[in-house]
């Protein structure tokens, strides 16, 4: 009872604010009549939102898909990697400059070279693309957590003979663990947006990206809203599940 | 049997290179069992890097470590001894009773067995009411005591602790001494203490060896007797203030020739 009031009290600036940023933009449409192409109404978003809620729940379906295997396989790949960089150090001289640099170039325009190597409707490039971004975030994040240990920590294992497996069993794994659950929270929200903005180099179009772009060319803004607003639902899905992953990591140490 | 026997050690890091540091030269030193034997003196005159040298966390450039009659790797493999740091160095992501059973886990205890003696062990530090709080809800001298525990939990004859009241306030530092002398006459455990702390050599030690830095090397060793039971009280005895005197002339005589020389190898 007193948590749930708790949990309103938290909100409620958020909410107020919301609902006071939505009431100012509904007014100031209809106050200075802005024609659609210029700016849409939110309750005519809102109405497109449900009028198209089956495609739309389907677009999404198809981004969500592509953004939740690459985050999973971008997870699996850049743990294993991770436990191979902390073992053998030179890897980390040869893999960390590359995954600097892949960061600093915008590593979208790579799915328009892996869009060539595959069919046109294949959707392997988007999710390959989405696994890449993960992949480096991961890696960087959980290769730190791994190596970045307490000195004395490991002095004591060392003093009671611990082996290396033993140290990275009870030292290294559980260090890097908080490491992991940031790292999730960084490429979650990530791998959604990479997923959309990878159908804009092409492909079927049938995600939610794609779904934004081709409307908008059709001059259907309030339906692209509608569009954009469930991207914004299914990044804020993404980041709830990690956080919620988070939290579950916590409990388990607090108990 | 000597506990600790260290013959003719030198330590020497980046051996040939023009960053050369003779940590240590030459030193020898023997600790009987039961005995509490403080290393003083000041940064850079290798006092930590001889307890590391025990530890076999750093291997002699010359000369011999024995604990226990055996080689310090040996004695290492064996668990022979308990190490215990100025940082608690507690997991966190480990209750305490969790931490204490850490050494009897890695040496393949059953969980019965470590629960029975992480208790015992609670018992000793007197906090058995803490087993199942995680080390970041304790206070830094309860940390420092779980600690001790963790160290001693498997009963190794030979604790090793590295100016591990070093971060703590002074009352809680006069405290913990006391603790410290009153769990090692009950469990009979060798120590070798390196400290900065004049009084808190004193107070705890029979012996306190002072050491001198470039090269490292041992000045002068001061028995300490006090008498009988150390307690609060044996802090106002003329023989402390005495032996106190008597440790700090041996720091100073070097002092005098190595004025802000010190350069900490740790």
């Amino acid at each position: 009872m007193n948590k749930a009031v708790n949990l309103v009290g938290k909100a409620l600036p958020a909410i107020v604010f919301g609902a006071l940023f939505f009431g100012f933009w509904e007014w100031a449409v209809r106050f200075f009549e802005l024609k659609p192409y210029f700016l849409t109404a939110p309750s005519s978003i809102w109405g497109e939102f449900i009028t198209n809620f089956s495609f739309i729940r389907r677009a999404a379906t198809v981004s969500g898909t592509n953004a939740l295997i690459g985050l999973v396989a971008g997870t699996v790949l850049g743990v294993a990697m991770s436990f191979g960089l902390s073992r053998f150090r030179f890897l980390n001289q040869i893999v960390t400059p590359l995954a600097v640099a892949l960061n600093a170039v915008p590593i979208f325009v790579l799915v328009a070279v892996l869009n060539n190597m595959y069919s046109i409707t294949s959707e392997i490039p988007r999710r390959v693309m989405v696994t890449l971004v993960v992949y480096f975030i991961v890696l960087v994040n959980v290769a730190r957590g791994l190596t970045e240990v307490s000195p004395t920590h490991v002095e004591i294992m060392r003093s009671y003979a611990a082996s290396d497996l033993a140290i990275l069993r009870k030292v290294r794994i559980p260090n890097a663990l908080p490491f992991l659950f940031v790292s999730l929270k960084i490429a979650a929200p990530a791998a959604v947006i990479t997923a959309f903005v990878s159908e804009y180099f092409g492909g079927s179009q049938n995600g939610l990206g794609s779904r934004i772009s081709s409307n908008i060319a059709n001059s259907k803004n309030a339906v692209a809203w509608a569009y954009v607003l469930s991207a914004c639902l299914l990044g804020l899905m993404f980041y709830l599940f990690s956080v919620l992953m988070e939290s579950l990591n916590r409990k388990g140490e607090m108990k | 049997m000597t506990a600790v026997s260290i013959r003719k050690v030198s330590k020497a890091f980046n051996v040939g290179k023009s960053n050369q540091v003779d940590a240590l030269h030459e030193v020898s030193l023997d600790v009987k069992p039961g005995e509490f034997v403080s290393l003083i003196g000041p940064s850079g005159c290798g006092k930590s890097t001889l307890l590391r040298l025990v530890a076999n966390l750093l291997e002699p450039t010359a000369g011999e470590v024995m604990v226990n009659g055996k080689s310090a790797v040996t004695a290492r493999l064996d668990q022979d001894y308990g190490m215990a740091f100025q940082q608690a160095g507690l997991f966190d992501w480990r209750t305490v009773r969790k931490n204490i059973e850490l050494p009897l886990e890695l040496k393949g205890w059953d969980k019965g067995d470590r629960q029975t003696r992480a208790e015992e062990m609670l018992q000793l530090v007197q906090l058995p009411e803490f087993a199942d709080h995680y080390p970041w809800q304790l206070s830094g001298g309860m940390q420092q005591r779980i600690a001790i525990a963790r160290a001693l939990a498997a009963h190794p004859p030979l604790l090793l602790m590295d100016e591990p009241f070093g971060a703590l306030d002074e009352m809680t530092r006069e405290y913990m001494q006391g603790e410290l002398l009153r769990i090692c006459a009950a469990t009979g455990t060798t120590v070798v203490f390196v400290t900065h702390s004049i009084p808190e050599a004193v107070y705890l030690s029979n012996r306190v060896v002072v050491m001198s830095p470039r090269p490292g090397r041992i000045t002068k060793i001061v028995d300490v007797s006090l008498g009988g039971e150390r307690t609060e009280e044996t802090r106002n005895r003329t023989a402390f203030f005495e032996a106190i005197t008597t440790v700090r002339e041996g720091l100073r005589g070097m002092h005098a020739a190595h004025v802000g020389l010190g350069n900490d190898n740790r």
